[in-house]
C-alpha cells in the first residue's frame, strides 16, 4: 500500500514505526515532548521519549556513550548548524570509538537535522555543511530528497549499527509525495535516478533534486534529455550509478546547494574525474551556491543560490562545448 | 549504606593488592621508554599516584556497573579484571593488544569487562559516560557508571553539559573527579576559579544542585565512603554526585612529545621541569597512598608483612609477564588497517 504524504510526515511516520519495532530506539532533543499530551511522548513514554536541554556536546555525547552501551539514540537537533558546536563529537568521538576499540564496540545514533533553510534565515542558519561530514570513515550521511526517500533512509539510519547523519531539507518538508506504509527500508550507498534522460546526467541532492527535475522539464520542452540522479547518500556514496550514466550521457552537470569547494560536487567531480573521464565528452560542470555567506534579503539570497535557470544553463554549455568539439 | 566497616578483611587486602598492581604496571609502561625505547610510540598517560582515588572507587561498585574515564585509562580495567598482556601489547601497538592495536594507550576498551571506552579528547567522555547512564535508566539494569576525568576536564563544556543533563535526567552515575593538581603542564592555581578562590573543586556540583563532597583521593578509604554513598545515591534513582578526589599525579602529565627518529621518553613531573617546585613534589611523594596505604594496614593486623610482600612479588612478577608477552606479541599486518571502520 502507498500512502500520498508530507516529507516531514515520512519522516516522523519512520521513527514512530521504529521506536514500535525496536525498543532500544530513543528520542530526544531540545523543544521536544514538552507536555503530557506531546503525542510521541504518549506513545513511547518519558523513559524513551526526551526532552533535552540546549547542550549540544551533551546531547551527541550523551547519545554515542548511549549507542555504545545498547541503545539507538536519535537526537533532534533541528538546524545542521547546531552540530557546529559540538563538532568534535559528531566528527572526532561518534566514528572514532568502533575504530579505536578494534572493532570491539557499535555506536549506532542517528543525528538528525534540518538544513538548507532558504527562507531569511541569513547566515548561520541555512547552510549546507555536509561536506565536512562525508569524508569522514566511519560516519554516514543521509539526505533525502522525496517523502518515500524521507521514510526509507530514516529507517535505515535507525537500523544502521554506525553513527549516521541525517539531514532533512528544510525546503521540502511540506511537499507530498507517495510513500510505501510499513516496513520500507532503503538501503545506504544505492542512488536512484529520479528522471531518465540520454544527453545530459544531472546529480542533485536534497532541495536540488526538484530544482534539478524542474529545469529536466524545462529542458525537455526544448528537446533535450537530461537524467537526474539523487545519491541520496554522501557516505557511502555510490559512484557506480553516476558513471554508468556518464557513460550513456557523455556529460555530467553536478548540482548542490553548497558553495564550491565545501560541495558534495567537488567530490562527485574528483572520482568521475579519475574513474568516468574516458566517457566524458564535455568537461564536468558544478552548479553550487555563489562564494558568500547566505544573504537574508531575499533577492539577495535568490541570487546565490542554485535555481532552475542556473542548471538549464549548465546543460547548454556542457552541451555547446560537446558541439563545439565535435 | 557503605562504610568502612562493610569491607572486610580479604576486600581490604584485595585493595591494597590492585593499587599495587596499577603502581607495578605504570611503572614498567614508564621504564619501557628507557628500556626499549621507540617500542612506544605516540603519547602516553600514567596514573601513579591514582590508585587509591581508582580503586576506591572501583570498590564500591557492583558487578554489572561500568567505568568509564579520560585517556588517562591503564589503572581500571586492571581492577575489573582486563590482562594486563592485552593493556600492554595494546599500549606497544601489537596484534594481540587489547583494541588489536587501534587505539593505544589513550583509548582502551574492554566491553566485556564493563569498560566500555574512551576518548583522548579531554571532557568528552564526560558525555559518553553520561549516556552510559542513559541506557542504564531507559533499559532499567540497575547499573550506576563510574564517570572519572581529571581537574583540567572540569573547565570543559562537555563537563557543565553533561552534569546538568544528568542532574535534569536524574541518571545513576558518579563523577569522580581526579584533581591531581595540574591540566595538562598547568597548574591548576592558573586555571581554575574555585581554586583561586580558596574553594574546593566539588563547588562546581552547587551549579547543578547535586550533592558535591571533596576527599583526600590518597585515602583508599575515604574514597570509598564517598564514592559508595554517591553510587547508592545513584541506584536509588535520585541523579548524580560529584566527587573531589584530592591527590598529586606522580609522573609528568605524558611522555615528552617528539618527532621521529627521536624516541619518547618521560620527562620530569611538571612540577620540577617546568616550575621548579622540587619540594612541592617531593611533599607529595610523602604523602604517596600506597605505602601509608600498606602500613596501616600492617599496623592494624590486617595485613601480614609476608602476605604484602608476596602481593608485591606477584605484582612485579604479573607485569614482567606482561611486558615480556607484549615485547614478543608481532606487529599487526598492515593491510589489517581497513578493518572496524564500518560495523
Amino acid at each position: 500500500m502507498v500512502r500520498e504524504m508530507m516529507y516531514g510526515e515520512a519522516i516522523a511516520t519512520a521513527i514512530t514505526e521504529e521506536m514500535q519495532r525496536d525498543s532500544s530506539v530513543v528520542l530526544y532533543g531540545q523543544n521536544l515532548a514538552m507536555t503530557e499530551r506531546d503525542p510521541m511522548l504518549r506513545k513511547f513514554g518519558k523513559k524513551r521519549v526526551r526532552l533535552a536541554p540546549i547542550s549540544e556536546t551533551a546531547e551527541m555525547g550523551v547519545a554515542v556513550g548511549a549507542a555504545v552501551t545498547g541503545l539507538r539514540p536519535i537526537v533532534e537537533l533541528w538546524m545542521s548548524e547546531f552540530m557546529l558546536v559540538a563538532f568534535g563529537q559528531l566528527i572526532n568521538e561518534a566514528p572514532r570509538l568502533r575504530y579505536m576499540s578494534g572493532g570491539q564496540v557499535k555506536v549506532p545514533v542517528v543525528f538528525k537535522a534540518g538544513y538548507g533553510f532558504a527562507a531569511g534565515w541569513a547566515g548561520q542558519h541555512s547552510n549546507c555543511i555536509y561536506h565536512a561530514m562525508m569524508g569522514i570513515p566511519g560516519l554516514k550521511v543521509a539526505l533525502p530528497s522525496t517523502a518515500a526517500d524521507a521514510k526509507g533512509l530514516m529507517a535505515s539510519a535507525i537500523r544502521d549499527d554506525n553513527p549516521v547523519v541525517y539531514l532533512h531539507h528544510y525546503m521540502l518538508t511540506l511537499d507530498k509525495g507517495p510513500v510505501p506504509e510499513g516496513d520500507y527500508v532503503i538501503p545506504f550507498g544505492l542512488a536512484d535516478i529520479k528522471c531518465e534522460g540520454s544527453d545530459v546526467t544531472i546529480v542533485a541532492t536534497g532541495w536540488m533534486v526538484k530544482k534539478s527535475l524542474a529545469a529536466a522539464e524545462l529542458l525537455s520542452q526544448q528537446g533535450i534529455s537530461a537524467e537526474v540522479i539523487d545519491p541520496r547518500t554522501l557516505a557511502p556514496l555510490d559512484v557506480k550509478t553516476i558513471i554508468q550514466s556518464v557513460k550513456k550521457t557523455g556529460r555530467l552537470v553536478l548540482v548542490d546547494q553548497a558553495t564550491r569547494h565545501a560541495s558534495a560536487a567537488a567530490i562527485i567531480a574528483a572520482e568521475i574525474a579519475e574513474h568516468g573521464s574516458g566517457a566524458l565528452k564535455a568537461p564536468i560542470k558544478m552548479v553550487t551556491a555563489l562564494d558568500t555567506s547566505i544573504p537574508f534579503s531575499e533577492p539577495l539570497e535568490n541570487y546565490v543560490l542554485p535555481n532552475e535557470e542556473k542548471i538549464v544553463a549548465a546543460v547548454k554549455s556542457v552541451l555547446a562545448r560537446q558541439a563545439a568539439t565535435v | 549504606m557503605r562504610n568502612k566497616k562493610s569491607l572486610t578483611k580479604n576486600r581490604l587486602i584485595w585493595m591494597y593488592n590492585q593499587m599495587v598492581r596499577i603502581r607495578e604496571f605504570e611503572q614498567r609502561v614508564k621504564r619501557t621508554f628507557v628500556e626499549h625505547p621507540g617500542v612506544i610510540r605516540g603519547h602516553t598517560h600514567l596514573g601513579d599516584g591514582a590508585e587509591a582515588t581508582i580503586v576506591g572507587s572501583l570498590a564500591t561498585r557492583g558487578d554489572s556497573d561500568l567505568a568509564m574515564p579520560s585517556y588517562r585509562c591503564h589503572g581500571y580495567p586492571l581492577v575489573l579484571g582486563t590482562s594486563p598482556r592485552k593493556i600492554m601489547a595494546e599500549i606497544y601497538g601489537r596484534k594481540d593488544g587489547l583494541c588489536a592495536g587501534f587505539g593505544g594507550s589513550m583509548h582502551l576498551a574492554d566491553p566485556e569487562h564493563h569498560f566500555p571506552g574512551t576518548s583522548g579528547i579531554i571532557g568528552q567522555s564526560i558525555a559518553h559516560a553520561t549516556g552510559a547512564a542513559l541506557t542504564a535508566q531507559v533499559k532499567d539494569s540497575g547499573q550506576v557508571i563510574y564517570c572519572f576525568f581529571g581537574d583540567g576536564s572540569t573547565k570543559q563544556g562537555a563537563f557543565f553539559e553533561s552534569l546538568n543533563l544528568a542532574a535534569v535526567w536524574k541518571l545513576p552515575i558518579v563523577y569522580v573527579l581526579e584533581n591531581n593538581h595540574y591540566q595538562a603542564y598547568t597548574h591548576i592555581s592558573l586555571e581554575d576559579a574555585n581554586y583561586q578562590a580558596g574553594d574546593p573543586l566539588s563547588k562546581k556540583a552547587q551549579a547543578f544542585s547535586i550533592p558535591g563532597v571533596t576527599v583526600d583521593g590518597t585515602d583508599p578509604l575515604k574514597v570509598f565512603a564517598a564514592v559508595g554513598k554517591a553510587a547508592d545515591r545513584a541506584r536509588s534513582g535520585k541523579g548524580p554526585s560529584l566527587i573531589e578526589a584530592k591527590f598529586y599525579r606522580f609522573s609528568a602529565h605524558g611522555n615528552a612529545i617528539t618527532v621521529p627518529p627521536v624516541p619518547t621518553q618521560f620527562p620530569e613531573h611538571e612540577a620540577v621541569e617546568v616550575y621548579g617546585k622540587k619540594a612541592e613534589f617531593a611533599a607529595a611523594k610523602k604523602r604517596d597512598p600506597i605505602p601509608r596505604f600498606r602500613s596501616r594496614l600492617i599496623r592494624k593486623g590486617i595485613l601480614p608483612v609476608a602476605e604484602a610482600k608476596r602481593i608485591e612479588a606477584e605484582a612485579r612478577a604479573e607485569m614482567d609477564d606482561a611486558v615480556q608477552f607484549a615485547l614478543a606479541s608481532p606487529l599487526p599486518k598492515p593491510e589489517e588497517a581497513v578493518k572496524y571502520v564500518y560495523a
